[in-house]
């Protein structure tokens, strides 16, 4: 339908609105965007989430703590390993439990390495939506070789629901280090091989340069975190400002952009994966020997009490804030999400710029649809 | 001849049994290069390609266009029946006049005019209407979208593609496909090597021209769906996809027979290298031991079969070549055909390489610098021609 504004006279070109999902090929899933436009430039848009509501919070409030473990895996379906890490933490804050420190090396090895497919995905898929196809099926092909670490860590290769309140379910198998010594290795080399094809390339610096900037300020205004934020030029890391799991003790850096625009997101997020690879070696190299869960009791109850625990998921700040009201239940779980958080930020990155660029920023944002919605 | 034709219909004969091959196997043709570009893409991406249907997936392209053909024949309940109708025969037909102008050999054409290559652009022109009138008769938003763009895009690369063809055309002197080709056997150079910035131009221009990466904005699939034929399903949209390779081919073909020397060999007047007049009949031989070598690797009996009786087609068709008359009517249409597929191959190359331009990038590029260049060229061709 083409809507007149109430002002126009026959003369103005009318404003076209149109619908951008939920079906469409690059909004991520059932993301739906209104665009309002003029010609094909961006007047306006609105975001239309829901479509993949599950009322996991909700699903909490009648679960014990250990039986909701597996739910969060389904949040953020592409960095499951992270959600787990998030959760657990966040109750083990809440009871006090002492995690012992092979647990939290393991733990840190794999959300780095989770990390890294989240990335990789996204830097396929944001390929893909400015139109070089190729680099998908690169980034798959090495995203494999890491989710067959996981699944010969915990069986299942995207919800992996890998670890437990207290520490780790399982030891790492034979030959763990040696499996991530090896993607380490290769690793690098891939990743120059897709900034041959894309860092330098006219085409692509033409796409994602000073396309859909976002000011260090409005960053924080709008709440942004992860790369995002990062690209827009502020250090802010919570692997470095709030340590947890083993990052105190691991020698990484994070990575900073200047223009808040799309190339600067893409380059933080290339050079993530390098720190991440740099993590995740350390881990495996002085990964100690003990104990893999702490003291947990059978029956997890923890104390009448309330508690906020964040991390540094893929996407950003991923913050679980439990309530508990002295029962095996939870009497609330509210989830941080990083994805929803930063979708906000659309409308003011895209306003002004043309189609084409709201799917280059959709994908710039790295938004997953089940963690927007939940 | 055991009969003759009556000298009035005579002359038409030969160029209507040449335009039932074309339309009748043209489609075919059009099916294997989708096969190509399909097999080339895997192996870009590493992965293997179509493998099911055939061995090595080779009769993907007939299970293609047996489902598009048996597809239910969808027209959205707003849009205008008549046009939406229309517009792909518009496009299909178009593509395939314009084909009927290009010298595959030196007795494989259907026609020679000598408004060639006038005809030739201005048909194709026609062909734009096509992708017009679909976008605007679907009713609907993406493909209004992606026919806007086409329109723009279309017509403003036609600009420095014709401007690149005229610096082409000032060195052949002519405008019959025919004599272009005669021309860079008389002055013994392809015309690449005394245009090659019209060469260049007119490339990129073609690319714009076909609606392929990086210029693919009319149905850029990540931002307005398929663009222009987002509505068309079943017959219709294989049309438009058919329209959409037989332009391809077209402007292949312009390339090779302005630029590329047409179907004449590498070096038609160096008799050392006559051994290269042979070359057809090792190529179909070549063909044929490497199709006998992926039947040997067959596993299931009917591939090992199929493959076997195609290497033996191959084999008895090299054998064909022997004969002195045949190998001298294939040998034309044996270069002109390498190099289309070359320049085809090219195409798909950069396809799956490089991102795509944004609509404004490409406008500015198109006006901004290809433009200007292609108008540079004619002038300082002009020059060199007059002081020479």
């Amino acid at each position: 339908m083409i809507e007149t504004s109430p002002t126009s006279t026959f003369l103005d070109a009318n404003e076209l609105v149109i619908n951008m999902g939920p079906q469409h090929p690059s909004t991520h899933g059932v993301l739906r965007v209104i665009l309002k436009l003029d010609g094909e430039k961006i007047l306006g848009t609105e975001c239309v989430i829901g479509y993949l509501h599950r009322g996991v919070e909700k699903i909490a409030e009648n679960r014990t703590y250990m039986q909701f473990a597996p739910y969060v895996d389904r949040m953020d379906y592409v960095a499951a390993v992270s959600n787990g890490l998030g959760y657990c933490e966040a109750v083990e804050k809440l009871m006090a439990i002492e995690v012992p420190p092979r647990a939290k090396y393991v733990r840190t090895v794999l959300t780095e390495l989770n990390r890294i497919t989240s990335h990789l995905l996204w830097l396929g898929t944001h390929a893909l939506d400015i139109g070089a196809i190729t680099p998908l099926f690169y980034c798959f092909r090495e995203r494999e070789e890491i989710l067959k670490i996981f699944e010969n860590y915990c069986g299942a290769r995207l919800t992996t629901h890998a670890f437990r309140i207290g520490g780790l379910q399982y030891e790492t198998y034979n030959g763990f280090e040696e499996q991530v010594r090896a993607v380490c290795d290769t690793f690098p080399g891939r990743l120059d091989e897709y900034e041959m094809l894309l860092t330098n390339n006219r085409i692509w610096l033409e796409r994602t340069k000073s396309v859909g900037i976002l000011k260090a300020d409005e960053a924080i205004d709008f709440g942004v975190t992860g790369p995002v934020l990062r690209a827009s030029g502020v250090k802010w890391d919570i692997r470095k400002a709030m340590p947890y799991a083993a990052y105190e003790e691991m020698d990484f850096d994070i990575p900073t952009g200047e223009n808040g625009d799309t190339y600067d997101r893409y380059l933080v997020r290339m050079e993530e994966m390098r720190q991440s690879l740099r993590i995740a070696r350390q881990g495996v190299d002085r990964l100690p020997a003990g104990p893999i869960i702490g003291k947990v009791p059978k029956v997890i109850k923890p104390p009448v009490g309330e508690v906020y625990h964040s991390i540094e998921a893929p996407k950003g700040e991923l913050g679980y804030y439990i309530v508990s009201d002295g029962s095996t239940q939870p009497y609330r779980v509210r989830v941080r999400p990083p994805s929803f958080v930063n979708l906000q930020a659309l409308d003011r990155m895209v306003r002004g710029l043309l189609i084409a660029d709201v799917v280059a920023v959709i994908g710039t944002i790295d938004i997953v649809l089940g963690e927007v919605d939940r | 001849m055991p009969f003759s034709f009556p000298p009035s219909i005579e002359p038409f004969v030969l160029p209507a049994l040449y335009i039932v091959i074309l339309v009748a196997v043209f489609p075919l043709i059009a099916g294997y290069i989708v096969l190509l570009e399909r097999k080339v893409m895997a192996d870009i991406q590493v992965r293997l390609g179509p493998m099911r249907v055939g061995p090595h997936g080779l009769l993907q392209p007939i299970a293609d266009a047996v489902k598009l053909l048996i597809k239910e024949d969808i027209i959205p309940a707003k849009a205008d029946r008549m046009v939406f109708w229309l517009a792909p025969v518009i496009s299909v037909v178009t593509a395939l006049v314009a084909l009927s102008l290009v010298p595959f050999s030196k007795y494989f054409f259907v026609a020679d005019t000598n408004v060639g290559l006038l005809f030739l652009l201005s048909i194709t022109s026609v062909g734009i209407l096509g992708i017009i009138l679909g976008g605007w008769s679907s009713n609907s938003h993406y493909p209004l979208l992606g026919a806007l763009r086409s329109t723009a895009q279309l017509v403003s690369y036609e600009v420095a593609l014709g401007f690149a063809l005229i610096g082409g055309l000032m060195v052949a002197g002519t405008l019959s496909m025919q004599q272009m080709v005669h021309a860079q056997l008389e002055q013994q150079m392809w015309f690449i090597f005394y245009q090659p910035v019209a060469f260049v131009i007119y490339f990129i221009a073609a690319l714009a021209e076909t609606n392929r990466t990086p210029f693919d904005m009319p149905e850029a699939e990540s931002e307005i769906v398929a663009g222009y034929h987002t509505e068309y399903s079943g017959f219709r949209f294989a049309l438009y996809f058919l329209a959409e390779y037989a332009n391809m081919v077209v402007v292949s073909s312009i390339a090779v027979t302005l630029f590329l020397g047409g179907w004449l060999r590498p070096f038609p007047n160096v008799r050392l290298l006559d051994f290269l007049n042979y070359a057809p009949i090792l190529a179909m031989f070549v063909l044929a031991f490497f199709v006998f070598l992926g039947a040997s690797r067959e596993r299931r009996p009917i591939d090992k079969m199929g493959l076997a009786g195609l290497g033996a087609v191959c084999a008895l068709i090299g054998l064909l070549f022997l004969v002195p008359a045949v190998l001298d009517w294939v040998q034309g249409l044996f270069w002109f055909v390498l190099k289309v597929f070359l320049v085809l191959y090219t195409f798909i190359w950069i396809r799956f390489t490089v991102p795509r331009y944004r609509y404004d990038q490409l406008m500015r590029i198109g006006w901004r610098w290809l433009i200007p260049l292609a108008m540079a060229n004619v002038i300082v061709t002009a020059i060199v021609m007059i002081l020479f």
